[in-house]
């Protein structure tokens, strides 16, 4: 090797330690750039879009001109509360993500406690697979895929009908308000649609939060005396909150924003996802979306205010 | 009076395993009672065969004269610490060591009232509305305690309690159960895996090995004449002498047991005076520990022994690694050991 290329790859070499022992010396700033771009995406393209959404809600639209008015005001609240149609969807919306989460939790719970507490490895294999096998399908071809299977004309029906159960779906349709014409076109039948695609988002953080609970806790709480119920209900339950309570935020969540699932499936009635959908797009009331958008946004807090308080959190 | 727990013939099956082989026992009311072995012999699994929380493949286990087959854990008077403390994180510690009462149906304040006497006896007034999460060690240990003493069961059962804890805490623990344990009069059924902890707590000790008892006796009988090679090695880390050099230095076929304690450095050589049994090896290792040192020895026939040398000052040593030494000791002290 020529006393040039010696020279240069040491200088080379000394040019990349000078630049490591930098970063090394200040690793905090070293830590700052390697967290620049999640928090650039994070600041700007996430935490901006929101405040911009947010901003818009407090725009107004000018009805002659319909375009948007910059200027802050309460107006696009007024009429959002006002109108008691907006009230129903909010309120409509509301119920099936109560209801959605409700039956999601209580579905959720023996089979994520089965999961992790009593299969065998195999079988524990097998049903994390087979929760997560339906989220690797397409979330349109499920729901058009339901509202097949619910129409009159459908296999449900069909099921039911065969094996002499159709007064019992019969008398479900006749049940004023969640029923309809057919599961497939009433509010049952979206509740059944909306609980089959979340609740793998439910099981998955319930069986894992059920998974951590230490056999010998639940020992110790049978050695001092509690029957298999109350070490369930003392013991179990409380440890596997927080699992709960991240599935049901997916749930709850999901279910308030949702505009594809009461469009394909379901009564008329429109939900909060609808009419974002639908005042950004055709109506062209931006202010409007906005503060429908801004709605679920407050609820979830609420919600999840709610849960801390109940102790939802406390085992963490 | 009836044995407060006995095994007949107890075996526990995983599969092809036997974990708990044939194992026959019967521990007195009031005993302090400890169960000695190496990890995977059988002594957690028995401890759990008491509890309730395995059942017997065969044989049967009896709890104060009665046959507690099948029994689940909720139903016997038994209660244990665990080796995690397994304390309830969502619970204060006052409501973990009340959880006993609560499940019972006792109310509110009197259970509380209770719990912070029970508290007061593991000498942790004060600390009820803690959370378990900011205790330390050896302060989860004595919750844990607290939390199996408040039904006031028949026996208690410890699985390795201070194996977490430093030295100092250890040892000062110890003293603490084996008082409490005098002035409660439960029987205690302690696990260990520390043969000091064994001899210096327990009344008996049962020494375990692959399953089954190897010897049941007082720490004193175990020390002293251990049945077999494992006891004398496990026990106090004797010598055990086998083969060739046994049937030399004994004169009799079998192999037998020396304290490292019982035996010299410096034979003469000529000390040829009766029942001293000598034997030339080179020094290989020394360990100090202060108020003794620890010799390791290989004779010719690449036998190695421990040699336990008390450093009183009075003598002082001249030999290191390499030298050539003569041990002996008195036949009197050689322990005859069982054929396994």
């Amino acid at each position: 090797m020529t006393s040039a290329a010696i020279a240069a790859g040491t200088t080379r070499g000394s040019l990349r330690r000078e630049v490591s022992s930098f970063f090394y010396r200040r690793n905090t700033f070293y830590l700052l750039l390697l967290l620049l771009p999640p928090l650039l995406w994070l600041g700007t393209v996430y935490l901006g879009s929101l405040f911009a959404l947010l901003l818009q809600s407090f725009y107004a639209i000018d009805e002659f001109t319909a375009t948007v008015v910059p200027k802050v005001t309460l107006a696009t609240y007024r009429q959002l509360f006002s109108q008691p149609a907006n009230v129903d969807i909010i309120l409509r919306t509301l119920g099936m993500a109560v209801a959605v989460t409700i039956a999601s939790a209580v579905i959720a719970f023996p089979l994520a406690n089965y999961m992790a507490r009593y299969a065998s490895p195999r079988m524990k294999a097998f049903l994390y697979v087979g929760v997560m096998l339906p989220m690797w399908t397409s979330y349109l071809v499920k729901v058009y895929a339901w509202r097949l299977i619910l129409a009159k004309q459908g296999i449900l029906n069909w099921i039911l009908t065969t094996i002499g159960l159709d007064p019992l779906l019969e008398a479900a349709l006749a049940t004023p308000v969640i029923g309809g014409p057919s599961l497939a076109s009433s509010y049952l039948g979206m509740f059944i649609v909306f609980v089959y695609m979340w609740l793998p988002f439910m099981i998955l953080p319930l069986a894992a939060s059920l998974e951590r609970v230490p056999q010998s806790m639940i020992q110790a709480s049978a050695d001092l005396g509690a029957r298999p119920g109350q070490t369930f209900r003392t013991v179990i339950v409380p440890l596997a909150l927080p699992g709960l309570a991240a599935g049901s935020i997916f749930t709850f969540s999901l279910t308030l924003g949702d505009y594809i699932i009461p469009s394909v499936v379901g009564a008329p009635g429109y939900f909060i996802g609808m009419m974002v959908y639908q005042q950004q797009g055709t109506a062209g009331n931006i202010p409007l979306a906005a503060a429908f958008s801004v709605v679920p946004i407050i609820l979830i807090a609420i919600y999840l205010t709610l849960a801390r308080r109940l102790g939802a959190f406390d085992a963490l | 009076m009836a044995a407060a727990i006995e095994f007949q013939q107890v075996s526990r099956r995983f599969g092809s395993v036997k974990a708990v082989d044939e194992v026959s026992l019967a521990i007195a009311p009031g005993e302090f009672f400890a169960l000695l072995g190496p990890s995977g012999s059988g002594k957690t699994t028995c401890l759990r065969l008491i509890a309730g929380f395995e059942q017997p493949s065969s044989g049967h286990v009896l709890l104060d004269g009665a046959d507690v087959t099948g029994v689940p854990p909720y139903e016997r008077n038994v209660n244990t610490v665990f080796q995690d403390y397994a304390l309830f994180p969502h619970m204060s510690v006052v409501d973990n060591v009340a959880y006993g009462l609560r499940v019972r149906g006792v109310a509110g304040d009197e259970r509380r009232k209770r719990a912070e006497e029970m508290l007061a006896l593991v000498q942790l007034e004060g600390l009820g509305e803690r959370s378990p999460l900011q205790l330390s060690g050896g302060q989860k240990q004595r919750v844990a305690l607290a939390r199996a003493l408040i039904n006031r069961p028949a026996v208690l059962l410890l699985d390795e309690p201070l194996g977490a804890l430093d030295l100092k805490l250890r040892e000062a623990m110890q003293i603490e159960l084996k008082n409490l344990q005098r002035q409660l009069k439960i029987t205690f059924v302690y696990v260990t895996h520390d043969q000091g902890e064994a001899l210096s707590m327990a009344d008996r000790v049962a020494v375990f090995d692959r399953g089954r008892i190897e010897q049941l006796d007082t720490p004193r009988g175990l020390y002293m004449r251990p049945r077999t090679a494992f006891v004398a090695r496990f026990v106090g880390g004797a010598n055990v002498i086998e083969g060739d050099l046994a049937h030399r230095l004994s004169g009799a076929a079998r192999a037998f047991a020396i304290r490292a304690e019982s035996m010299a450095l410096d034979g003469t050589g000529n000390t040829a005076g009766d029942g001293v049994v000598s034997c030339a090896a080179t020094v290989i290792d020394v360990q100090y520990h202060g108020a003794s040192s620890r010799w390791q020895v290989r004779t010719d026939d690449g036998s190695i022994l421990a040699v336990v040398r008390p450093e009183s000052g009075s003598s002082p040593v001249n030999y290191t690694i390499g030298s050539k030494v003569l041990v002996s000791w008195t036949a009197g002290q050689m322990v005859a050991l069982e054929d396994t």
